[in-house]
């Protein structure tokens, strides 16, 4: 990696704040106790574990005994699902989940396996052609046996955000309780979980500056959930294993820093985006290349694009080489590229479909970068269309 | 980068040469592995993939895996299963290395900024006063400059061959002092798109037409028994042809039209000329007269001494005709005739069939010359 690299793949993952990683490091080395330990060692890391989840908990306005400490959004996820779908089935209050058809995999996978394995029913709602899931379609979605509804705050490809207090209303009218996958959005806007009408909702620390492999669910007190990971009755029966004292230190810390500079922060990367989005649709032809999401509605620091009859992954590979590291949608390292699910999703035809890209910006990145970007990707653009016209 | 010991030191080379090096591996289409019998080479496996990866890493370059497993199955491998079943012996390293390897691999490197090419093979390129010429790799026993006949002094300007220069032995002796994680994995041998190294497996599972029985017959047409399907017999071939005429028999050519093997006496097998098509020089210009030089017919054959003249006619643009001085036994239609002066490859193209006009849409029909000289 050259020093020059710029990095535009912030929703993938984010560098570790320095403040986060002054706070964890204790954690590992002189406080290093177990919290389920009743001796000093044990106390003191008890405490900072609960700390931690105080934090988290006052941030979102929620209560401690809300927050999950977990190993990823995806398992976040997965808890969730399964957590209050196997509770639902147990208690006789339902089999029926709906979701949508851009959620992240880690919803529609678990979703998968409920209805093949477990009998579980699923209904996955459409979008429309800004990735939008309706309100009206997933209330006429509704039954009387629906356990779950699960509505992502923002998707990761596109970037376009969901409606989710509308559809946690219509949840709420009909006493469903609503999940949401934040892993992308959480950064990005303040919660007020006490009075929002979202009962259950997964972050991801890796992605607003904390350590990779943490991550947290909501669960409002009184939703039914049954563990996934079984064992020694840590984080209050629902999540078993031994607590990772430093990661849930440090994701207090990041998810700290980011909610204090959310209103800066927000406002930095938008400026980024809307400057890179105009740059880039000026100097690609039209026909050439379109913004996939929703224009305005969007991530903050997300800019997405497909381009007609080009490959993501070459792109990546042309924009890797001029030193920009972005992402495609359906990103693959292994020369084996399938069409975005996600792009089919919101409509585009065949010849858009394996041509997803993704630019994701934050703290680090500044004017400059952004221009660096819109020539890398014009160039790449244009050396691709020269060397596909060979080979056409 | 295949993951493979060659071309993971041609790498590692040229980034201690001071080149800025870019690693790049080609997803190609393969079939599933099948059993424990899936060749080690088999082209872009998990493994295989993962070793290409841990030495880019080691050697810290950019890796990437570029998709080229359409391009492939249609042009390599359909081309594969239709020149068998048009009674031919392709060379599909030569097709591969033809179609997409100095075309489509090296365009993208060139698009992608790149100046040139490098890959694995035991070839060595050498610029001259006169333009670039190809030469046998040091090591005689690994030398592949034969599947590198069709590159012109255009590809030589941006292709290298690190390793040419070296003994298979050397090449892993500087894995091992490169410190790289496939100093000591085995040789591939087979062709990289099977599941299990068995072609004729293959060949039944996705064509047709190649498993038809016909008659095995001499060369005056008796019929002397029954052959299961031209493709699964060699030219030259001697063994399990399940005849017992009393004497030894060889394949001498197969005939599409009567779906015939067409066998005979060793003497029979012999032959003193054959007729190449796609015809390429790499110094870019064709001899005027006739040439002498040795001619490789197979990729592991000896060079032969003989004769190659252009063709003048017209109708047969892109072939050339070569003699020998003494009867050749194993003459196969599909490979490549390449033309050497001694260790340099001056050219060559494939060998068409003698006894066939027309077989196939790019094989032109023979010319009056050539059959004058039969």
């Amino acid at each position: 990696m050259k020093q020059t690299h710029v990095y535009f793949d912030h929703s993938a993952t984010t560098p570790v704040h320095p403040e986060v990683l002054n706070v964890m490091l204790p954690y590992w080395t002189n406080d290093y106790g177990n919290p389920a330990s009743m001796h000093a060692h044990g106390r003191k890391a008890s405490f900072a574990l609960e700390e931690a989840r105080t934090t988290l908990a006052t941030l979102l306005n929620a209560k401690p005994n809300e927050i999950i400490f977990t190993g990823c959004g995806s398992e976040s996820d997965n808890l969730a699902i399964r957590g209050v779908m196997w509770a639902a089935r147990q208690q006789n209050k339902g089999n029926h989940l709906i979701s949508c058809c851009i959620e992240h995999k880690a919803i529609t996978e678990t979703a998968v396996q409920l209805r093949d394995l477990a009998g579980f029913d699923i209904t996955i709602l459409p979008v429309d052609s800004y990735g939008r899931v309706s309100p009206d379609d997933v209330r006429a979605a509704i039954r009387p046996d629906t356990a779950l509804i699960s509505i992502m705050a923002a998707n990761n490809e596109i970037g376009t955000l969901q409606p989710i207090f509308e559809i946690g209303n219509i949840a709420r009218e009909h006493g469903i309780p609503f999940h949401t996958d934040a892993v992308q959005a959480a950064a990005y806007q303040r919660w007020d979980l006490a009075s929002m009408p979202i009962d259950l909702l997964s972050m991801s620390a890796h992605k607003f500056h904390g350590p990779k492999g943490a991550g947290l669910l909501y669960v409002r007190e009184g939703i039914g959930l049954r563990a996934s990971l079984t064992g020694g009755g840590q984080e209050n029966g629902q999540r078993a294993g031994t607590s990772n004292v430093a990661f849930a230190v440090g994701t207090a810390k990041a998810f700290a820093l980011a909610q204090e500079e959310v209103d800066a922060h927000s406002q930095h990367c938008q400026q980024l985006r809307d400057t890179f989005i105009d740059g880039v649709l000026a100097a690609i032809p039209a026909d050439d290349i379109r913004l996939t999401g929703h224009p305005t509605q969007r991530l903050p620091g997300h800019a997405s694009f497909a381009l007609r009859h080009l490959n993501g992954n070459d792109l990546l590979i042309h924009l890797d080489a001029a030193g920009i590291s972005a992402s495609s949608g359906s990103a693959c390292n292994t020369g084996n590229p399938e069409p975005s699910a996600v792009l089919q999703a919101i409509g585009l035809g065949n010849e858009w479909t394996m041509g997803g890209l993704r630019f994701t910006f934050g703290r680090q990145n500044s004017l400059a970068d952004i221009e660096k970007g819109i020539a890398g990707l014009t160039t790449a653009v244009k050396q691709l269309r020269q060397f596909s016209q060979l080979f056409s | 980068m295949s993951g493979g010991v060659d071309s993971s030191v041609a790498a590692a080379l040229l980034k201690e040469q001071g080149y800025e090096v870019i690693g790049m591996m080609m997803r190609l289409w393969s079939e599933p592995g099948i059993g424990p019998s899936a060749p080690l080479n088999r082209c872009c496996t998990p493994d295989q993939m993962a070793d290409a990866r841990r030495v880019a890493g080691k050697l810290d370059i950019p890796f990437y895996v570029v998709d080229v497993q359409d391009h492939f199955r249609k042009s390599i491998v359909q081309f594969f299963i239709d020149q068998h079943e048009l009674g031919q012996t392709p060379n599909p390293c030569v097709e591969c290395n033809r179609q997409i390897r100095f075309t489509y691999l090296l365009e993208r490197a060139l698009a992608l900024g790149a100046n040139a090419l490098a890959t694995g093979h035991y070839a060595q390129v050498l610029p001259t006063a006169v333009g670039y010429q190809i030469k046998a790799g040091k090591d005689a026993q690994k030398d592949q400059s034969y599947v590198l006949h069709m590159l012109s002094q255009q590809h030589l300007a941006h292709v290298l061959f690190p390793i040419g220069g070296y003994t298979k032995p050397e090449v892993r002796e500087l894995a091992r002092k490169f410190g790289l994680p496939v100093a000591s994995k085995s040789e591939s041998q087979d062709l990289c798109f099977l599941g299990d190294g068995d072609y004729r497996r293959f060949l039944q599972e996705y064509s047709q037409k190649v498993s038809q029985p016909g008659p095995i017959m001499d060369s005056h047409g008796r019929v002397l028994g029954q052959h299961e399907g031209l493709a699964f017999y060699t030219i030259g071939q001697r063994k399990g042809l399940g005849l017992s005429t009393g004497q030894s028999v060889f394949v001498l050519r197969k005939d599409v039209a009567q779906n015939a093997l067409i066998v005979g006496s060793r003497e029979q097998l012999g032959q003193q000329t054959l007729t190449v098509r796609q015809l390429n020089w790499v110094s870019g210009q064709a001899p005027t007269g006739p040439l002498p030089v040795q001619i490789k017919i197979r990729y592991k054959a000896k060079a032969i001494p003989g004769t190659v003249t252009v063709a003048d006619n017209p109708t047969a643009v892109g072939q050339a005709y070569c003699t020998f001085d003494e009867p050749v036994f194993g003459i196969t239609a599909g490979q490549a005739a390449v033309f050497y002066d001694g260790d340099t490859v001056l050219g060559g193209g494939i060998i068409s069939d003698s006894q066939q006009t027309a077989v196939g849409n790019d094989i032109i029909p023979l010319s009056p010359k050539l059959e004058l000289t039969v």
